[in-house]
Formats: C-alpha cells, structure tokens, sequence
C-alpha cells in the first residue's frame, strides 16, 4: 500500500518576534479583561449614580421611558454624578488636541504647570535627600542624631504643610512655583534619604578593605565605591519620590484659589460641580504620573547598561 | 551678640552630640542622641525667632505653637477626633478589601494576572485626587475622608499580601502537602503568617497614607471640624501658630498610629528573623 501524498500542514516555528508578541498577550489579556470589566462595571456604576437626576427629568416630559432611554440619557448629561467613560476620553481629548495650548482650558497646559514644578521639586529633594544621606554616612553625629527622626518623619502627615507653606511663600512674593517645588521638594527628600543611606552601606566590608588597602581617601571610596553601589537604591527611592513629588505639586496647587495646575483643575471643577473636567483632570495627572516613573525607570535602565550591571 | 550666641549654642550641641554618638552602645544611646538633637532643634528654634524678631506669620516659636496648642485645646480636639474617625474607617474599610481582594486574586489566578500590574501602576497615580470627587458623593463630613482613605490604601494592601502570599518556601509547601492539607490549610497555617511582615509593611505604609488622604480632602470641603479644615481655614486668616499646633496634633497622631501598628506587628511576628535576638 502505497501512502497517498496527503500534504501534511507545514508547522513553522514562530519567529523571534511572533514569539515576543505571543509572550505579551499572555501577559496582557488578563490585564485587559480586567480593564474591560471595570469599563463595563463603570457604565453600569453611571447609569446607576446618575438615575435619580435622569428619570426625574424623563419623568418630566411625560413620555414613557424604559431602561435605554434611562441609559442614554445617564451617559450624556453635563454635569453627572458619574460621568461615562466615554465622556471622559472625549473631554480630554478636547482639552488636549483641540484646544490652543496657551488657553487656560488646555489641559497640556495645567500638566505642564505641575510638570514644572514636579521635576524642579524632585531635583531639589534629589539633591537634598542625596547630601543628607552622605552626610548621615560619614559622619557618626548625624548618623545617631539626625538619622531617627529622618525614619521617624516617614510617619507623620507632612503632605498638610501644604497651605502652610504655599501662603507663606506667597506672602513673602515668591511666585507658585517655588512653593508648590518646596513642597514637592519636602515630600521626596526622605525616601531618597532614606534609600542612599542604605545603598551607600551596601558594599561589603570586604570591598571597603580593599579600597583602604588601595590608600584611597574617603571621597575617592565614596565616588567609586560607594556612589556607584548606591544607584539601584538610589533609582528604587527616585521613583517612590517622583510619584510624590506629584502629588505634593497637585496638593500645592490646591490653596493658591486655583490658578493653573492639575490641582487647580480639580478644585474649579469641583466648586464648579463640573465633574467630566475633574475625571479628565485626574486621568491626564494619572498619566502624568505613569510617565513619570517610566522616564525613571528608562533612565536607570540607561545607567545600569551604560554601567554594565545587569539590569 | 546674637549670632555669636547662636555659633556658641550650635558648637555646644555639636559637641554633646558627638559625646553622645561616642557612648558605648546599649544603655539608652538609641535614644538619648536623638532627644538631645530634637531638643536642640526646638532651642534652636526658639533662639532665633526670639533673638531675630521674626514676624510670628512667617514661623512662630515653638513655645507660642505650644500656647497656641493650650488655648485653643477645646477646638483642636473635636477637629483631631474629626479627622480621626474618617481615618480609621478608611484605613480599615481599605485595608480590609485590599487583604480580602488579595485572597481572592491569590485563588483564581487569572484574577492575580489581572490586577497586579494594575495595582502596581496604581503607585505612580496621585490618587488623592479623587478627593473632590468623593466629596461631592459621599457629603462633606467623615464618610467622604473615609472613601479617599479607603481607595489610597486599597492598593498596597493589596500588592504587598499578594508579595506576601508568594513567598512561602517550596520545602513548606511540599511539607503541607505531605499532611495533605488543602488550599484553605495551607493558607492560614502556612502562607499567612508567612506573608505577616508583608502585610504589616502595608499596614504601616498605610497608617501614613489613610492620614494624608482624609487630611487633603479636607481642604476640598468639609464641615467646619477636622485637622485638615482647621489648618487651611487658619492658613487663610494668617494665625499660623494655631496651624503648626494643628500640624503637632496631626505629626503625633501619625507617629501614635505608626507605633501602634509597629507594637502589633512585634507581638504577632515576634518569630520574624528582623525581630530575633
């Protein structure tokens, strides 16, 4: 019996890149089926919170009404209890791609504003927290003293200077930003702190005796040894303290009678009811956010190969 | 005259202090160097806003906070239990979901691959932000502190458990197994109290976050009590030595809930190789 030439399917194994894109949707969908579902469940959330308001106007113009109606009218309204996602997206894509960014309606314009004062507040708390903890390493004094209440601070609520300090620096004329960098400033300085004291301890007994038999000075083992060891520590406090400096420039923003910033966006929309341009507010410091700590992220990936470590 | 005092003042602590750090460890060195540098701090302080004039709007002196503290006791209190009650209700409400979502996501994992990358991009969003969105739900008394609260510390109760959860050894495990235990067996005989100092971080972290949280959304509205109104009300009206009393109640009641959680955490992980002596 001879065997009939069936053509048997050609399997091919996935190329490197087919493979890649497999490894991401096995990573992803789970993610997205979550997103999806608290999409779903914040439609339902809008129709449920913004029924009240919607059926008393149905019930006003004296047609009969079932649930499409009720629905079509809860993801529309002006100024909703919830407003639908869809709304949302669509306010931010105005407030961000139609709108001139110099008007005070553009929210690229409000991020910035943060922005500014997020970077300028984390570079000074970076330097700050980086020094402190230099210090705190070499000298004993510092170390039993100052260190303790460094930790000690992590517990107290520093976030409610905030008024304190923003009208008080405006006071003395100092424009916003300073204040609003203060604040930041003061918020990411500990983390740092804290993370450089541990990293600049983390090289081994072993490599500082090695150093010393090498006849280096104190600065010389704090800038190839100690410096170098301390930069994953330094990178894992850089992104807790951008995430911070954050949400002290938003909170900074809060006591000035809102002028211009993601803070003073909430708080107009909020004294404004206008609760679409909160939500739209609050997902573009969301993202804000996110790319934030990604440029970090990005940036210690860069050092560690530029470095040759592993990472 | 002044500042020769202040250089003479600042070379005296300097000297107590390095005296100090020189002592023999044990016998109260932990905490003597820092009292004396906290003490001195707070002396200092009061130098220099005595002896330079400053105008009390810019910094009080520590002893006119003190005053401040005294005189307006019968006001600060109401607003300290105020905010207090907020507080803790969010920190339990979100904890409690955080640690019960956990358990859940822990179960199916599916539910786990979901949420966690989700939860962890939570850490860089400002979340506190939904402040004035939870005021304008839940009224401007405890319950819309309490929701802002519940949703901030939501999430590192809920990434930290599941760390927690993660880490129990293989040999354990096997060693479960061997007495047959099932899922719920393994969960609270092994992998809990195994993921105990995980969840205690989270209650720690949290202590911190529930309190910021009901603090700023007080500043978007609020009845006329609570820490955060009473700070922003009296920034407003330029009687700063009241805010810094206020900020003295909040820093304490932070530090007070802190140490509370941390007290806790040694008498239920006393077995923990950091707490071993």
């Amino acid at each position: 019996m001879t065997e009939a030439a069936v053509p048997l399917p050609v399997l091919r194994p996935p190329g490197p890149l087919a493979r890649r894109l497999a490894a991401l949707w096995q990573h992803a969908w789970p993610v997205l089926l979550v997103v999806a579902i608290g999409l779903l469940a914040w439609y339902a959330g809008a129709v449920a919170l913004n029924a009240p308001q919607v059926s008393e106007r149905l019930d006003g113009i004296g047609d009969p009404w079932g649930l499409p109606e009720l629905a079509q009218g809860a993801w529309a309204m002006e100024r909703p209890v919830l407003p639908a996602p869809h709304q949302v997206a669509l306010n931010w894509w105005a407030s961000v791609f139609e709108t001139e960014i110099t008007s005070p309606r553009s929210l690229v314009h409000h991020a910035g504003v943060t922005l500014t004062a997020t970077l300028l507040g984390f570079a000074l708390g970076m330097a700050l927290g980086v020094t402190l903890a230099i210090g705190v390493v070499h000298n004993a004094v510092l170390d039993r003293a100052l260190l303790p209440w460094i930790i000690a601070s992590q517990t107290i609520p520093i976030l409610a200077i905030a008024p304190m300090v923003v009208v008080v620096l405006g006071s003395l004329g100092y424009p916003p930003l300073v204040s609003k960098a203060v604040i930041s400033m003061y918020l990411c300085f500990f983390p740092v702190a804290i993370g450089m004291v541990k990293g600049l301890r983390s090289p081994d007994p072993l490599q500082r005796d090695l150093m010393r038999t090498y006849s280096a000075s104190g600065a010389q083992t704090l800038w190839k040894l100690r410096l170098p060891a301390a930069l994953p520590f330094l990178f894992a406090s850089a992104k807790v303290a951008i995430a911070t400096s954050l949400v002290g420039a938003i909170v900074g923003e809060l006591p000035t009678g809102a002028q211009a910033g993601l803070g003073a966006r909430l708080l107009s929309g909020s004294y404004f009811g206008q609760t679409i341009q909160i939500w739209s507010a609050l997902f573009m410091a969301a993202l804000l956010g996110v790319a934030l700590v990604a440029a970090v992220g990005l940036v210690e990936r860069l050092t560690m190969r530029f470095m040759g470590g592993r990472a | 005259m002044n500042l020769a005092m202040l250089l003479a003042l600042l070379t005296a602590l300097w000297f107590a202090l390095s005296w100090l750090a020189r002592l023999p460890p044990g016998r109260g060195r932990e905490w003597l160097a820092p009292a004396l540098f906290g003490a001195g701090v707070i002396g200092l302080w009061e130098f220099v806003v005595v002896a330079w004039d400053v105008p009390s709007i810019l910094l009080p002196a520590p002893s006119a906070v003190a005053a401040a503290l005294g005189a307006r006791w019968h006001v600060l209190w109401p607003d300290f239990l105020q905010t207090a009650t907020g507080v803790l209700a969010g920190y339990l409400v979100g904890c409690g979901s955080g640690f019960a979502v956990a358990l859940a996501a822990d179960r199916f994992g599916l539910l786990k691959r979901g949420l966690l990358p989700l939860a962890n991009l939570a850490g860089a969003v400002p979340i506190v932000g939904i402040a004035p969105i939870m005021v304008m739900w839940f009224g401007f008394d405890w319950q819309s502190k309490a929701a802002v609260a519940a949703v901030v510390t939501f999430f590192p109760m809920l990434v930290n458990t599941l760390a927690g959860l993660a880490t129990v050894d293989a040999m354990h495990r096997d060693l479960m197994r061997t007495y047959a235990a099932g899922h719920t067996a393994t969960l609270a005989k092994l992998r809990l109290p195994g993921a105990l100092p995980f969840i205690f971080n989270a209650l720690k972290i949290n202590s911190t976050l529930a309190l910021i949280a009901a603090i700023v959304a007080e500043f978007f509205g609020s009845p006329i009590v609570g820490l955060g109104f009473r700070i922003s009300a009296e920034v407003a009206r330029m009687n700063v030595d009241i805010v810094w009393a206020a900020i003295t109640i909040a820093a304490l009641a932070g530090s007070a809930f802190y140490g509370l959680v941390a007290v806790l955490e040694r008498s239920l992980t006393f077995w923990h190789p950091s707490f071993r002596k």
